[in-house]
């Protein structure tokens, strides 16, 4: 079984079909990237999972789990974490708040406890302080963490925010476009990272993912979207070379050249 | 310049990050408690004034400066608490009880009210809880039985544990007694802070859609931001009513609500200390009018001097000091601390075009 199953999803805004009859699974342990022309419907399939938006038919099934029925608060629950693309921290808050609120869904003690501050509130959040120094210490967050959101770079902002999805410990993370407007370096950074993240803490990882030199050297399945359809699905390499791909992104006369979307 | 050496995470979680932060304040606590030697009971009746606007202030900087949702609805809990703390004493019911149970009522009603106002955001929320606050007057009239209508009533003396205080009598025992709530209110508000339900407001005020995201759930979280909140405003309420000795529908009419929000403004959203410097003003600000216009010759009052000044501090603030007294404190201490490496710039607000579009 899959850790992540979608099945025939359907999404319409009034008449504009968004993703049409989508299927996929994303094994445990993959790292899977969604590519595809601006406006193709990757993010959508993100908002899809995460439950902001609710598909007009199909299944979308998380460990044995229909997520379908749960509410967009419960999903992180199951162990699903996610990015925006758009970066959406709590900008009036520290680096370390954002990154506690990432342990959210970890909390055990109740209102009253903790407006009393309870010896249980105390300790738990010792608890979460030590899991988020751990992600700090991967991320190389150390100078940041008293910092407000509001007066970082945006590359800073981008690794807070993996950050804080990391901070959940999740069981499957969803990025979406996690290099966009990083430099070269930053890349390269975010791509150990992503390696990291697979190798050592053991996550699934489910990305929206232009730069394709990225997306060829971490992930070990790519899954090609256009006008919310699957074009193809395979190894990066596969996907690169597919005729329908090259086709979207280049138009019918690329294909009798031979060409390969870089 | 300060630097924090950390080896312990409670070094984090403490209320005070250092011995000279703890003197600060232990130094405070001092002073606010010897304050009935230093000053006659007159100044001490206008100190006691501040506190208990700071109170009420408190209640709404949690809903609005916290977790990021606009009331102006809240000079009806305020009222609630006050009606709610004053049949409870003429019921025969111990004061500590009444008080507390009075909290307790508003906060109930204020989550139950919550949950039809979810939906609405900005300044949709403010008008519906504007609302509120013009009903609330009507409703005190026309529950004509309970609440004395427009004649109003007459605070009943306090009794605390067999103890008479009465403000005339005993002003320093009042000022105890409001000092109490105080600290008690604020070491509620700080814990909340650094705990994650605290945590989950800020969360809610800078994006709701990333904080569904992580697990947050917003319903629940104004819900009980609105709970809490009332609760403490409806104490600053009760103690307002008990301290004016009488009150009626006009005591707590909307106008209240206005200067409770200008107050927590002018203070600086989201800090504590902003509830208590915005009270300073808006208790201290009609003294100060009235001994101006005295010494400009004019033995009459000038109507609606008081409300016009207001307006003008709170357009200035506005304008030119967003983060309020508070945060210009901040930005002068920064400034020292930092000299001469300060950048102009330090606090400016960053604008972000890119915005994930708002779903649904």
């Amino acid at each position: 079984m899959s850790l992540l199953e979608i099945d025939s999803v359907t999404l319409k805004f009034g008449g504009l079909t968004a993703v049409n009859n989508l299927s996929m699974n994303v094994e445990e342990g993959q790292v899977f990237a969604l590519v595809g022309p601006n406006g193709a419907g990757k993010s959508t399939v993100f908002n899809l999972i995460s439950r902001f938006y609710t598909p007009v038919n199909g299944s979308i099934v998380f460990d044995g789990q229909d997520v379908l029925k749960m509410a967009p608060h419960e999903v992180p629950n199951l162990g699903i974490a996610r990015t925006f693309q758009n970066i959406e921290l709590f900008h009036q808050a520290t680096v370390l708040q954002n990154l506690l609120v990432g342990r959210h869904r970890h909390r055990k003690t109740n209102m009253i406890s903790q407006m009393l501050h309870l010896p249980s509130v105390r300790a738990e959040e010792r608890e979460h302080r030590h899991a988020v120094e751990e992600v700090i210490d991967l991320l190389d967050l150390q100078p940041y963490r008293n910092s407000r959101i509001a007066g970082l770079p945006y590359g800073v902002r981008k690794v807070v925010e993996l950050g804080r999805a990391l901070a959940s410990k999740p069981r499957l993370l969803l990025l979406d476009e996690p290099a966009s407007g990083l430099s070269v370096e930053e890349t390269q950074n975010m791509r150990w990272w992503i390696d990291d993240i697979r190798r050592h803490m053991k996550i699934t990882v489910l990305m929206v993912e232009h730069d394709m030199g990225l997306v060829s050297k971490v992930c070990d399945r790519v899954l090609a979207l256009a006008d919310g359809a699957k074009l193809a699905e395979g190894t990066p390499s596969q996907v690169q070379s597919h005729p329908k791909v090259i086709e979207a992104y280049l138009g019918t006369n690329a294909v009798s050249k031979g060409g390969k979307v870089a | 310049m300060k630097f924090h050496f950390k080896t312990d995470y409670d070094q984090d979680i403490r209320l005070f990050p250092d011995w000279w932060n703890f003197s600060l304040y232990a130094a405070l606590l001092v002073l606010a408690l010897s304050l009935p030697l230093l000053i006659d009971p007159f100044f001490l009746g206008e100190a006691t004034n501040v506190l208990i606007w700071a109170i009420a202030g408190l209640g709404l900087m949690l809903l609005t400066g916290q977790t990021g949702q606009v009331s102006l609805g809240h000079s009806a809990f305020m009222a609630l608490g006050c009606y709610s703390c004053v049949l409870m004493m003429e019921a025969n019911v111990p004061f500590l009880v009444a008080f507390l149970l009075a909290g307790v009522i508003t906060g109930v009603v204020g989550a139950l009210i919550a949950v039809p106002a979810l939906k609405l955001h900005g300044v949709y929320l403010a008008i519906a809880t504007l609302a509120l606050a013009i009903l609330a007057d009507d409703i005190i009239v026309l529950l004509k039985t309970w609440t004395g209508g427009v004649n109003g009533k007459m605070s009943p003396p306090i009794d605390l544990f067999g103890y008479e205080i009465n403000r005339w009598n005993n002003p320093i025992e009042w000022y105890y007694l409001t000092l109490a709530v105080v600290l008690m209110v604020t070491l509620f508000y700080r814990n909340l802070l650094r705990a994650p339900l605290g945590r989950a407001f800020a969360a809610v005020r800078d994006s709701e859609i990333s904080a569904q995201a992580m697990g947050v759930n917003i319903a629940q979280t104004k819900t009980i931001a609105f709970g809490i909140s009332c609760a403490i405003t409806g104490l600053g309420g009760a103690l307002m009513g008990l301290f004016a000795g009488a009150f009626n529908n006009e005591t707590f009419n909307f106008l209240l609500s206005i200067q409770l929000l200008m107050m927590i403004v002018v203070g600086g959203l989201g800090f504590i200390h902003g509830a208590f410097l915005g009270a300073a003003v808006i208790a201290f600000l009609p003294q100060v009018l009235s001994i101006t216009t005295d010494m400009m010759g004019r033995g009459v009052a000038i109507p609606g001097l008081e409300s016009g000044v207001f307006g003008v501090i709170l357009i200035l603030f506005i304008l030119f000091e967003p983060m309020g007294l508070y945060g210009r404190w901040l930005k002068i201490r920064t400034f020292l601390e930092l000299f001469p490496f300060a950048r102009k710039d330090m606090f400016k607000r960053q604008k972000s075009y890119l915005k994930t579009e708002r779903l649904r």
